[in-house]
């Protein structure tokens, strides 16, 4: 059970972590353009 | 059968005439065009695209007025940025474009463009983000570069609120997520507690650091992503309205207080997770409504195209050497402005002096050229094709035709259609309800759960998404297939619709013309006759002379001269000859036009003569659109009673009518005959759907209960109508229509589907909220339940009839909110 003490934490700690980089991964412009992607893959180039 | 064009798919006519090495074989091609902008894929490298795409090509379209407008420093200031390091950034609107395999391409070809420096094109929103070197380019060449290819390309007006758009919606995405993550967090905190469920396993020190766990991420959600629903009710509370935002609020405030007291104190019962859950889960919805209209906005964005925004004022109106370039925005009504052959007109206005013809397709979607002459209106942003135009300004800016379409769009939003209005009513009386039973409840209990219970159980936001979300999604769908709603409401009486009154000229016909019929007046053959005409039309732009277009022998001429609003001149074998207007040819002719001739008066007389006399008349007919013949039937299939209603003679009215299949016709019919006709209908208890274009089409619109104007009509036609169907690659779509009345049955069924479905749940849900039944944690899953299903059904409103694809619609429109190839 003591374990709790620290795993609640950390995940806690996790999930704002994950947070943060979702964050930044908006920030960024990742998810203004979703149909890109999709078609990237069948490029050699770049 | 003959073969498909490699580049665009159309059927090859003159076999072996355009022929060249692309992708690694020898390829047929339909025209130069075709040709040439295959052959500048292959040379740049780029074959690829004919590998990967998913769509045939465009036909490349050779009338592109020259962009060097784009290069007037004063222009460049309007619409680039300074992008550092003596760079410019500019964003472009991709046009003519069909697959994803097309913005590959565009975006190689303006990164290969000499002097462009950085080049990335959004595929969900066609734009292109361009930053070039002045120095070594100039923005003429950069849309050079991709018309080359085949597209099309002008700069984006930087006046349009993008940024704004896209603060929007990546906000509402954070809101989400922050959500999404608590509450998904919130619950693995919570289940320890569920399963334990009173078991005693659970040590009191574990649980209360999962509640205080629970409530740090809750915190967030609370904070952060409840914002626009704490906002919403503040707005309503003011107001003494309480709309659907302040029971939510209320609701997640005050089982946030519980829950943190319970934390604080180790008592009562903690529903952290039912909290953030109910937030994911109506922000998901919302979300949705954001995306879905964002999508139908971006219809309009072929208007947003950037306007040459400067004009040539005449200071002395009769001295073309007197003009001065100034901003359009300085013009003001009662300028005389000189537009030059192949500039954009800047300013809405009539012709004062010249003649010529103008490409109104931005604004109309009609490819035809309209001729203009002293008198004739100019609309701000249509291109002079011909000679230069001296013009009056009536109308500048905000207040040019282009805006005023804009505005249109916009109206719909504003204007509340009944159904919402009642809708809204229904949710007011909802919450006051829902206030006074939670207070009493609660009160009656002693247990201040039950109040909460009852406030999240009973909201009534499934009844509030209901509508709106069905009416967006709908509008989306239209909006995806070329149609503009410009009253929401107009979708219920579609839906409701029993007859269908069409006009004829521009809305069944293409308002193009076509050759019917050759009489001879001279000692030359029917056929050389043509061939004259072909070769002597092939150098005019005016709408007449399409009809001789297409394949067939041409006969040499020389000197060809364009006598605008006439007709054609030239010289053929050492003689004159005039292709054009009766009095025209007969000033060549040397006597009057044959006068005992009798043509259909269906038909448009084309006269052709020579010095020696008269050679040939040719009758022209308005073809009917292709897809009119198919849009009737599937009109008449749906159960409408339809009315062929025309000013034209009769006779010939009659036989259009015949042609397709339409069995009651009038013709010969003035304005007010028409608007007499539909009202005539109308005492008969009919609903009454009008789908019209002209001018004279305005008081018939107006009359009707719902109206559907072309794209390409006038207007004051689309000023009057509900929905206006936009040309879509050169070609207004009579077809989209019949897609109108499938989206609104559809988009009908479906609010009454989740009107009943939602009223029985509110219904169903409160009095055993009430009679504390319901714990706040089933109050949430339900009210989220409830909602969720009322949007999942609202996006069906957005699949194709008989596609049967929700599921797709739906992720696409959640995932998606810009994808429209057009």
């Amino acid at each position: 059970m003591e374990s709790l003490y620290l795993l609640i934490p950390l995940s806690v700690a996790l999930v704002l972590l994950s947070g943060w980089v979702f964050w930044r991964a908006l920030a960024s412009g990742q998810f203004d353009d979703l149909d890109r992607p999709g078609t990237d893959v069948l490029s050699d180039e770049d | 059968m003959s073969a498909a064009c490699f580049h665009c798919g159309l059927p090859v006519e003159a076999r072996g005439r355009w022929r060249a090495q692309v992708a690694g074989a020898e390829r047929d091609f339909c025209c130069a065009g075709c040709e040439a902008v295959a052959t500048a894929i292959a040379a740049g490298g780029l074959e690829r695209y004919y590998e990967t795409r998913t769509a045939p090509a465009a036909a490349p379209d050779a009338s592109f007025a020259p962009a060097t407008a784009y290069d007037d420093p004063q222009a460049l200031a309007q619409f680039a940025a300074p992008a550092g390091e003596g760079l410019v950034e500019a964003t472009l609107i991709l046009e003519r474009v069909r697959c994803a395999a097309c913005l590959w391409l565009l975006e190689q070809a303006l990164r290969r463009a000499p002097g462009v420096r950085r080049a990335d094109v959004n595929y969900a929103t066609h734009r292109a983000h361009v930053v070039w070197d002045p120095s070594a380019t100039r923005p003429s060449a950069i849309i050079a570069a991709v018309r080359r290819i085949g597209y099309d390309a002008a700069p984006w007006d930087p006046q349009r609120q993008t940024v704004v758009e896209r603060a929007e919606r990546r906000g509402a995405l954070w809101r989400l997520f922050v959500a999404g993550f608590g509450a998904m967090q919130a619950m693995m905190y919570a289940f320890p507690a569920y399963v334990d469920a009173g078991g005693g396993t659970l040590a009191p020190e574990a649980e209360s650091l999962m509640r205080w766990a629970g409530l740090v991420l809750t915190l967030p959600v609370l904070l952060f992503a409840c914002g626009p629903f704490f906002s919403g009710a503040w707005r309503e509370m003011r107001r003494l309205r309480p709309g659907m935002d302040t029971p939510i609020a209320i609701g997640i405030a005050a089982g946030f207080a519980a829950s943190a007291w319970a934390t604080v104190t180790g008592e009562g019962a903690v529903y952290f997770d039912s909290i953030a859950m109910l937030v994911f889960l109506l922000l998901a919805a919302r979300y949705l409504e954001l995306a879905v209209r964002q999508r139908a906005a971006r219809t309009l964005d072929r208007l947003a195209r950037w306007v040459p925004s400067f004009a040539l004022r005449l200071a002395d109106r009769a001295d073309p050497g007197s003009a001065e370039r100034v901003p359009a925005h300085a013009l003001v009504p009662g300028d005389r402005v000189l537009v030059r052959a192949g500039e954009r007109v800047p300013a809405d206005g009539r012709v004062e002096a010249g003649t010529s013809s103008a490409d109104e397709s931005l604004l109309t979607g009609e490819p035809v050229p309209v001729a203009k002459a002293p008198g004739s209106r100019l609309a701000a942003g249509t291109l002079n094709l011909e000679q230069p135009l001296v013009m009056r300004v009536e109308r500048a800016g905000a207040q040019t035709r282009a805006a005023a379409i804009a505005r249109l769009a916009e109206r719909a939003a504003a204007a509340k259609p009944r159904l919402l209005a009642q809708a809204d009513r229904i949710a007011h009386a909802m919450t006051w309800i829902v206030l006074a039973t939670a207070s009493a409840a609660g009160l009656a209990s002693g247990d201040p759960w039950t109040a909460i219970a009852v406030l999240v159980a009973t909201c009534p936001c499934a009844l509030g998404l209901a509508a709106p979300l069905a009416l967006a999604t709908a509008a989306g769908r239209l909006s995806e297939q070329g149609v503009v709603l410009t009253r929401a409401s107009a979708l219920e009486t579609l839906a409701r619709a029993t007859d269908v009154v069409l006009d004829k000229t521009g809305t069944l016909t293409r308002g193009r013309f076509s050759l019917r019929e050759v009489r001879t007046l001279g000692a030359a053959s029917a056929d050389e006759c043509l061939a004259l005409a072909r070769a002597l039309e092939a150098g005019a732009s005016h709408p007449l002379a399409r009809a001789f277009d297409g394949p067939g022998p041409r006969a040499a001429v020389a000197a060809l001269e364009n006598v605008p609003g006439r007709g054609m001149a030239a010289l053929c074998a050492g003689r004159r000859v005039r292709i054009g207007t009766a009095q025209f040819c007969a000033e060549l002719a040397g006597s009057p036009a044959p006068s005992e001739l009798v043509l259909d008066p269906a038909f448009t007389a084309v006269w052709l003569a020579d010095e020696r006399g008269w050679l040939a008349v040719f009758a022209l007919e308005d073809a009917p659109r292709p897809d009119a013949q198919a849009a009737v039937q599937a009109l008449r299939g749906a159960g409408l009673a339809l009315h062929l209603v025309s000013g034209d003679r009769p006779a010939a009215v009659a036989a259009f009518a015949a042609r397709l299949g339409i069995s009651a016709c009038a013709g010969g019919t003035t304005p007010q005959g028409k608007a007499a006709y539909v009202e005539r209908l109308q005492n008969e208890g009919r609903v009454v759907v009008m789908i019209g274009d002209g001018l004279n089409d305005e008081p018939v619109l107006a009359r009707a209960h719902a109206a559907i104007a072309m794209g390409s009509g006038t207007e004051a036609a689309q000023a009057r109508a509900d929905f206006v169907l936009l040309a879509e690659r050169g070609e207004a779509r009579i077809g989209a229509a019949v897609e109108c009345f499938a989206v609104a049955r559809r988009a009908m069924r479906i609010v009454r589907q989740n009107f009943a479905w939602a009223s029985a749940y509110n219904l169903a849900a409160l009095p055993l909220a009430a009679l504390g039944q319901i714990g706040p944690w089933e109050a949430a899953l339900g009210m989220a339940a409830s909602s969720l299903i009322v949007v999942l059904n609202a996006a069906r409103a957005a699949a194709a009839p008989n596609e049967g694809k929700a599921w797709k619609a739906f992720t696409s429109s959640f995932l998606c909110p810009s994808r429209s190839y057009s």
